[in-house]
């Protein structure tokens, strides 16, 4: 059977192939689009113009060898008669600032590491000139593909303030003259980090929602970890690029592992390390030795942390010498009392609870962390480990008041409840 | 190309304490901005002390009373502004990096993109 035979099939083929081109295009096919229109919303109609098209004509012709350059060329050919055709009407409206010459103001002469549209698209919606929410919300939407509904569910946000969130960065990007452009190598660094900030910020929102009755948000995953690897394809020798995607690597080959058949969080330690998925292990491990060699940076001592996890065969098996030493790492290139609180817990795995929770004392009048359910958990933990049921009591009910997430509040509340009985 | 307004904001009960010395080093900070933006700059000056702001409350009836004191009551104060040409907003950013203001903890610049006439 082929792509080109016709009937309900062949049907089914064509909007599985329009789909995977969706997923896996989408980014490039918009700035593609972008780079010739010159204007946001003009592309992103042109392109969805393109896939819309490519539903009815594969379905006929067969799905053409090369999707991606085939829904470009629909959707650059649809701008340029658009454009031909409002040419007068549009010329008036300001447009997006677009330079072959990729160069800062004076230093013409500091060509950007590569360029690619994806990029410039990826750059541009995560410039440091938008707030970090229009960022990620650009960013979902433009670079990742995702509908507007789909954006706002996944910030728990109307879908009406996210499409006037979405409307308002793109009016900032034409009014202000956010350039359509790959930064100057001087200022890459930075830059990138700004992008994998939105990127890790994507997917810990997919990994473990803010509210509702799932657990995990996949689409959000899946589009950080593609976002990651686009990035990583094109800037193999930024270190902190391969850690990051080796960080997500390594944290999704738990993904089956992470609930129970009835929907019940399951903690690290008593995960089944068998179905963790060994080539997203490998894979992951492979980059963190990359990222490692190129540079220590935040994100690929994170990786090393997740590399160790997974090669522990059992949760006994942790080597928690290493994961305190690279939290020791860690907590001076990223000092943070997320960071610090971290330590505090495979302190109180490498030392015994009474050690975690010595270690956690800093902590607890930490501003930062006054409203972060994670610590009262923490400390719930290590009182209940050390018996001291009543104080665990009092910090898994405080624990339970800090999320919405009703996964995380069965586990908390399950808890509660033994800890509650015991002292009884 | 596109115009954009730097707008110098600044803690003014600091700017007052400066040293003769400081205000030496600040005159020639912004000469060397003036000297290295070249072209760039359009106009700018420097402000008068806040305190001898005058502000019209825009009112549907009748005439507005002019009252004293700055539109906005806050701590730190319009004290200066460029209009400057550039060609995008990364262009404006490394201009206004080279103000003299931008390196000091209580003072900063506003970029504020100029609309075109259409």
């Amino acid at each position: 059977m082929t792509g080109h035979e016709r009937g309900p099939a062949a049907d089914v083929d064509v909007n599985e192939a329009v789909a995977q081109a969706h997923r896996r295009e989408w980014a490039r096919v918009l700035a593609a689009t972008v780079r010739v229109v010159r204007d946001l919303d003009l592309a992103e109609e042109c392109a969805q113009d393109a896939y819309a098209r490519a539903l009815r004509t594969w379905s006929t012709t067969g799905v053409p060898d090369r999707p991606g350059a085939w829904l470009t060329t629909v959707a650059r050919n649809r701008a340029k008669d658009l454009l031909r055709r409002e040419s007068v009407l549009r010329s008036a409206l300001p447009s997006l600032v677009v330079d072959d010459v990729v160069a800062g103001p004076d230093d013409h002469a500091d060509p950007p590491v590569v360029d690619d549209d994806r990029l410039r698209l990826i750059f541009t919606c995560c410039h440091p000139a938008l707030s970090r929410d229009a960022q990620v919300a650009l960013t979902l939407r433009l670079v990742c593909g995702l509908s507007t509904a789909e954006v706002a569910r996944a910030f728990l946000v109307q879908e009406s303030a996210m499409a006037a969130r979405i409307t308002r960065a793109k009016k900032k990007i034409s009014a202000a003259r956010i350039p359509y452009r790959v930064p100057a190598r001087t200022d890459l660094p930075e830059r990138v980090s700004a992008v994998l900030d939105v990127v890790h910020l994507v997917f810990t929102t997919g990994y473990t929602a803010p509210a509702g009755a799932q657990l995990v948000r996949q689409y959000l995953v899946d589009g950080a970890i593609h976002l990651a690897r686009t990035l990583y394809q094109l800037l193999p020798g930024d270190g902190q690029v391969a850690g990051l995607l080796a960080l997500m690597l390594l944290t999704d080959a738990r993904r089956n592992t992470r609930l129970s058949g009835t929907g019940e969080l399951v903690l690290l330690a008593d995960q089944d390390r068998t179905r963790w998925d060994t080539r997203l292990i490998a894979e992951g491990t492979a980059l963190v030795a990359r990222s490692l060699g190129q540079a220590q940076t935040g994100y690929g001592v994170q990786a090393a942390i997740a590399a160790v996890h997974a090669e522990a065969a059992t949760w006994e098996d942790t080597d928690w010498t290493e994961i305190v030493g690279l939290y020791d790492v860690l907590r001076r290139l990223w000092p943070s009392p997320v960071v610090e609180l971290n330590r505090a817990v495979a302190i109180g795995f490498r030392d015994g609870p009474q050690a975690g929770l010595d270690a956690l004392a800093p902590l607890l009048d930490e501003p930062a962390l006054a409203t972060y359910g994670y610590l009262s958990a923490t400390r719930a933990d290590f009182l209940r480990r050390l018996r001291r049921r009543q104080e665990a009591t009092a910090a898994y009910e405080e624990a339970l008041a800090m999320t919405d997430n009703q996964v995380e509040r069965a586990f908390l509340a399950g808890r509660l409840e033994e800890v509650r009985t015991h002292s009884a | 190309m596109a115009k954009y307004l730097l707008l110098i904001y600044g803690d003014e009960q600091l700017w007052q304490a400066r040293t003769p010395e400081e205000i030496k080093d600040l005159n020639a900070g912004h000469a060397a901005f003036v000297a290295a933006a070249g072209d760039a700059v359009l106009g700018g000056h420097e402000l008068e002390p806040s305190t001898t702001a005058t502000s019209l409350r825009g009112t549907v009836s009748g005439r507005p009373t002019p009252t004293d004191g700055t539109f906005l009551e806050t701590k730190e104060v319009l004290g200066g502004y460029y209009l400057v040409e550039a060609p995008d907003l990364d262009a404006a950013i490394a201009l206004a990096e080279r103000l003299p203001e931008v390196s000091a903890a209580h003072s900063g610049v506003e970029i504020r993109p100029v609309r075109e006439a259409s």
